[in-house]
């Protein structure tokens, strides 16, 4: 008959020689395949009593039972080192460098653009373009510079004819949108504008502007300082404080310009902000009731307007001491960005 | 504008707040202080001494000994000074004192200390100062070459330099902006300083007494009111020409002018403290005792007083007496009424000229001077009178002539009075989100001489003629928010609100085109939208290419910025040239900037179109590199039937590897290698590649609407296919048959071309793998084989043969 207790010293002894998944395969077709050990027991139980069978079947599902455990956990055994084995001949040195993986980069002011213009579409604001080659009466007569005023100046302005100029600011879309006539008004209006400077390392006769503009019944002076605080502490950072100093331009009355306390030494006074402490910024103010009169609104409403050069943000940011590489386009300074 | 500390306490005598405080608060009320300076900050211990004895050096030639006193000891100081004598009274510094330069140190931020030391072995305690070791400008004081001599001062010795000169002053140097002609005067900005600093303003004294009668002294008719509408003079007799008092002077000084006479120096004085220049005439050069204002014809001749002679033109206003010009109206005197020593009667003129006259003329003659660039921003015609006025104050003052009883002048009808604006308090506070009382707006308005009463609500505000700037409530509300100060009104947000709207195709497109470039390495370039026409040489362009029509720039800054750019190809050459040049071993650029193609007409604006280049030279960088790149922008922005064609005519590309881009038949861009002669214009030794695309086109044609389209659940069959076709047979006739072809082909690629020995002579090989697939069922090889035969069969109708 089947001493279980046989069978298992037997197999322990099988088990503990086999080295690889192919021999214990072996082990395996030896006791519980078709022509195994536990097959061949099975066979003989038809020559036995109906008591004999009950009592030797329960003993082979025993030791059939145990054959399949010690198989198991040999198997689970040798197969987590084989595993083990593989992986690791797969072994990569993952401190290789990879080739070709430069991104492109944005230009400094793109990148200076697309932050200020995320600050404002944030706060609700809608991008306006317009043409950049734009009718005098636009770029100046219906925001206030009348003809002779020093800023129509062909030092200052590029003229094509005599009625159309190379914008010298972006307000002209303001003026554009103002006379369309729908309110509110909630806007800036990005793009490149023309001066006759000559290049040097603080001027360019081509550069890019931000212009806000909020026109409706009830907006105040108090709005434009609050709505310009946040927008500098988002872009500069919270601990930035802004102030606003008396300042003029035709096409804003009360006008402003406003500094930021410099970011650098905090408002201490550094070599960055010429030992001020305060960096100026942009300038800004309510927008003159002769303008809606101008562009054909009611001269009764309330807005604010404000100009930011991104170029200037962008040297600031960025702390690039001279323009001209703005425009040089060289990759070793592109690639910083 | 410059102003001194000493100078504006002449208006505001209890000013007492000065340097970086003073900046600060007169800053923040509107009148920005640029820079300041102390005279004095980088001296000390510098004293009037007397030199007593002059010695030779033993050693050397260039070397004297002097022998000096400050009153308490006697002191050999040793100088190599060439205008020292003995009695002479003159500054030294003392050992351990400072200078503010020194011509063996140059500049120091906080001085230079002096020490003493030894000159070719003769002890020297300190040095007699120059004016540049003291830090003052030459120019400002005559006959001093070498050491500073107080021969006109009223000093002794041992005094303290710095007192005696009068160097415990601090200059500034205020922005003023455009609009405030009463600001470019030390006593309007007097003005605001006291109102800033809550202190009493007193104005110029303009009282005079009239001592002489001239009656009919001259005969003056104005010609062109319009260009002057105001024109005041008086004679003064028995004029005293000579040096103005040491006060004069430091306030000229201060100011940054020379003093030179006192009537001079009057006229200058004026000038500075009332914002009005004023002309003084030698009056018996006046010929016929007549004075006109009148136009100049085209090619007048004009000796100005600096001694040039200018051609003018018949827009430029002229004074005039009965034989000629006698002065340009508002730029310079002439050289032939100017005042000398000997002169005997004086005539003096304060006028009003038109600015915008004034500034033209004064570019077109090549002539600015302080007078125009103050008539230049158009001031007000009644402060003439008042400058005249002033300066006869001062000659009585001065006691340096007698003042005619009658005063000769001309005055406009259309010279402006005083205005009167009424504003209501409410609309002020609404407009700067403040709750300011009446009174506290009256008080602000008073102080700066906008003499206001109250009625319940509304201001009524008397504005003086040289506020021209505030004319509406707008301008009354600035007033008062910068005494109220900026400072204290609120910050809030507006609470104002419009539709939010998504991005516009063209924003996508934009926004996909730079992820794409981006992603793909390419770094991006600004340029100037103004180039040379010169450009379409070196570009290629034929002569009578009807591409080559642009817009010029009527003033531009140089021929090589005189026209719009009409393309970006040039730029983005010179750009890769840049770094070319620069040794980086490739480069991968893009720019997305309006192109300005002219309109017919001449007065409609241009056609801008927003366009997309990138381009460069390198290792991977080849056509079908580009092409990779158009294709991949072509997926983001949802256009699928893009297309390819060789049919294109710019010659700056290869003649054979250059393409159109079209949309149906409609050009959106173009792509190809650059043509080598190109690249050699700009001095580039590589090929670059370059793809240019419409953004304005793309958006037109762009689509991001995305609908779900059920995922077939039964497998997908493939199959391999690959033939001979002709060379010249393109790759599109060949995937235009394919594609047709079924309905169940999912998806056809071209994975192999071959072009070898084994095959006939002009033909090549292709291969594509397609793939089958069916939403409805398992497809069957019989259908599969089906859709083969119809491929095969229709493509050897063009002339392919299958490889089996």
């Amino acid at each position: 008959m089947i001493d279980v207790n046989d069978i298992k010293n037997e197999l322990k002894s099988a088990i503990d020689n086999v080295s690889s998944l192919v021999d214990l395969e072996q082990v395996r077709l030896e006791y519980l395949g078709k022509k195994g050990k536990i097959t061949s027991f099975m066979q003989k139980l038809k020559d036995l009593s109906n008591e004999e069978k009950k009592e030797f079947g329960q003993e082979i599902n025993i030791a059939k039972q145990h054959i399949e455990e010690q198989i198991k956990n040999k198997y689970d055994e040798l197969y987590s080192k084989y595993l083990e084995a593989k992986l690791k001949s797969e072994y990569i040195d993952v401190s290789i460098p990879v080739k070709n993986t430069s991104n492109g980069h944005l230009h400094p002011c793109t990148k200076v653009y697309n932050e200020v213009r995320d600050i404002f579409v944030n706060m609700g604001y809608e991008v306006v373009k317009g043409p950049e080659i734009e009718y005098d009466e636009y770029n100046f007569e219906k925001l206030n510079i009348e003809k002779g005023h020093p800023a129509r100046d062909e030092q200052d302005t590029f003229y094509i004819n005599d009625k159309i100029v190379l914008r010298t600011q972006t307000s002209p879309v303001q003026a554009r949108v103002m006379e369309s006539g729908k309110l509110p008004i909630k806007m800036i209006s990005p793009g490149r504008v023309f001066r006759s400077d000559a290049v040097d390392a603080t001027h360019s006769p081509t550069f890019h502007q931000i212009e806000g503009l909020v026109v409706d019944k009830n907006i105040t002076f108090a709005d434009l300082k609050g709505t310009l605080t946040y927008f500098s502490k988002a872009f500069f950072g919270d601990k930035v404080e802004t102030r606003f100093r008396p300042h003029h331009f035709p096409f804003t009355e009360p006008s402003a310009e406003m500094d930021v306390s410099c970011f650098k030494c905090g408002g201490k006074g550094c070599r960055f902000c010429k030992n001020e402490g305060w960096i100026e910024i942009l300038g800004c103010g309510m927008v003159n009731p002769k303008v809606y009169e101008l562009c054909g609104l009611d001269e009764n409403l309330q807005g604010f307007a404000f100009g930011i050069g991104i170029e200037r943000l962008a040297l600031l940011k960025y702390e690039i001491d001279d323009m001209r590489l703005l425009y040089e386009n060289d990759i070793r300074f592109l690639n910083q960005f | 504008m410059k102003a001194s500390h000493n100078f504006l306490k002449r208006y505001v005598k209890d000013l007492n707040v000065k340097g970086k405080e003073f900046a600060e608060r007169i800053t923040m009320t509107g009148t920005k202080v640029e820079t300041f300076k102390s005279l004095s900050d980088k001296l000390s211990n510098i004293v009037v001494v007397k030199i007593n004895k002059i010695e030779k050096h033993p050693d050397a030639d260039k070397l004297v000994i002097c022998k000096v006193t400050d009153g308490k000891d006697d002191i050999q100081i040793v100088t190599g000074a060439k205008n020292v004598y003995e009695g002479m009274l003159c500054p030294a510094v003392l050992p351990g004192g400072k200078v503010a330069f020194s011509f063996h140190d140059g500049n120091n931020e906080n001085g230079i200390v002096i020490k003493k030391g030894k000159l070719r072995g003769v002890e020297s305690f300190g040095m007699l100062c120059s004016v540049e070791e003291l830090g003052l400008d030459k120019s400002l004081y005559s006959g001093v070459d070498g050491i500073f001599d107080f021969k006109d001062f009223d000093v002794k010795v041992g005094d303290d330099v710095i007192k005696a000169m009068k160097l415990d002053d601090m200059i500034y140097d205020f922005e003023i902006t455009s609009n405030r002609i009463d600001c470019y005067s030390v006593s309007g900005i007097a003005k605001e300083v006291a109102a800033t600093f809550s202190l009493d303003y007193c104005a110029p004294n303009l009282k005079f007494n009239k001592t002489i009668s001239a009656p009919n002294y001259i005969k003056l008719s104005v010609e062109n009111d319009k260009l002057c509408p105001a024109f005041y003079t008086r004679l003064i007799k028995n004029v005293k020409i000579k040096e103005s008092p040491e006060w004069l002077k430091e306030c000229l000084r201060a100011v940054g002018i020379r003093p030179i006479n006192n009537f001079v120096d009057i006229t200058n004085f004026v000038m500075m403290e009332m914002g009005q220049p004023m002309h003084a005439y030698d009056y018996k050069t006046i010929n016929g005792g007549e004075i006109t204002v009148k136009l100049a014809k085209d090619g007048d001749k004009f000796t100005t007083l600096d001694g040039q002679e200018r051609i003018l033109d018949k827009n430029v206003l002229t004074i005039n007496d009965k034989s000629g010009a006698i002065g340009l109206a508002g730029i310079m005197g002439g050289e032939n009424s100017m005042i000398t020593e000997d002169a005997k009667d004086v005539l003096l003129e304060a006028a009003n000229f038109d600015g915008v006259n004034i500034r033209m003329s004064s570019k077109r003659l090549g002539l600015r001077t302080e007078a125009s660039n103050l008539f230049e921003k158009g001031l007000d015609a009644n402060n003439a009178k008042k400058a005249i006025d002033r300066a006869c104050s001062l000659i009585e003052e001065l006691g340096i002539g007698d003042i005619s009883e009658e005063e000769i002048s001309f005055v406009s009808k259309n010279v402006s009075s005083i205005k009167n604006i009424k504003v209501s308090v409410e609309k002020i506070n609404n407009l700067l989100g403040t709750d300011i009382d009446s009174l506290t707006m009256k008080k602000i308005l008073d102080k700066i001489d906008l003499k206001t009463t109250i009625d319940n609500d509304i201001l009524a505000i008397e504005v003086p003629t040289i506020r021209k700037d505030i004319n509406n409530f707008a301008d009354i509300a600035e007033e008062v928010a910068r005494f109220y100060s900026y400072d204290n009104i609120g910050r809030t947000l507006p609470n104002v609100n419009i539709n939010p709207r998504l991005k516009t195709n063209y924003e996508k497109v934009n926004d996909e085109i730079y992820n794409v470039a981006i992603y793909n390495g390419f770094d991006e370039i600004m340029n100037y939208s103004f180039e040379s026409e010169k450009i379409y040489d070196k570009l290629m362009y034929k002569n009578d290419d009807i591409e080559k029509k642009y817009i010029r720039i009527l003033n531009p800054l140089g021929e090589d910025f005189s026209i719009m750019r009409t393309q970006l190809v040039n730029g983005l050459l010179s750009s890769i040239a840049t770094n070319y040049k620069k040794y980086n071993e490739s480069a991968k650029l893009f720019e997305v900037a309006n192109i300005y193609l002219p309109n017919e007409e001449k007065d409609i604006l241009p056609n801008e179109r927003q366009t997309f280049i990138c381009g460069g030279y390198g290792k991977d960088i080849d056509f079908f590199y580009m092409k990779k790149i158009s294709e991949m922008i072509f997926d983001r922005i949802g256009i699928k039937n893009n297309s390819y064609s060789d049919e294109i005519k710019y010659n700056f590309l290869h003649p054979y590897r250059r393409a159109s881009i079209l949309i149906g038949n409609e050009m959106v861009g173009y792509m190809g290698e650059v043509y080598e002669d190109v690249t050699k214009n700009y001095d580039i030794e590589k090929k670059v590649y370059i793809l240019v695309l419409d953004i304005d086109l793309l958006s037109k044609y762009s689509n991001f609407k995305c609908k779900y389209e059920t995922i077939s659940k039964f497998p997908p069959i493939d199959r391999d296919l690959s033939f001979v076709i002709p060379k010249d047979m393109k790759i599109s006739e060949v995937e235009k048959i394919i594609k047709k072809s079924s309905k169940l082909l999912n998806k056809c690629e071209l994975f192999d071309i071959y072009d070898g020995k084994q095959l006939k002579e002009g033909f090549i090989s292709i291969a594509y793998n397609f793939r089958f697939m069916s939403k409805e069922n398992t497809l069957t090889d019989k259908e599969i084989d089906d859709v083969m035969n119809k491929i095969i069969t229709d493509l050897e109708k063009i002339g392919a043969e299958i490889r089996k």
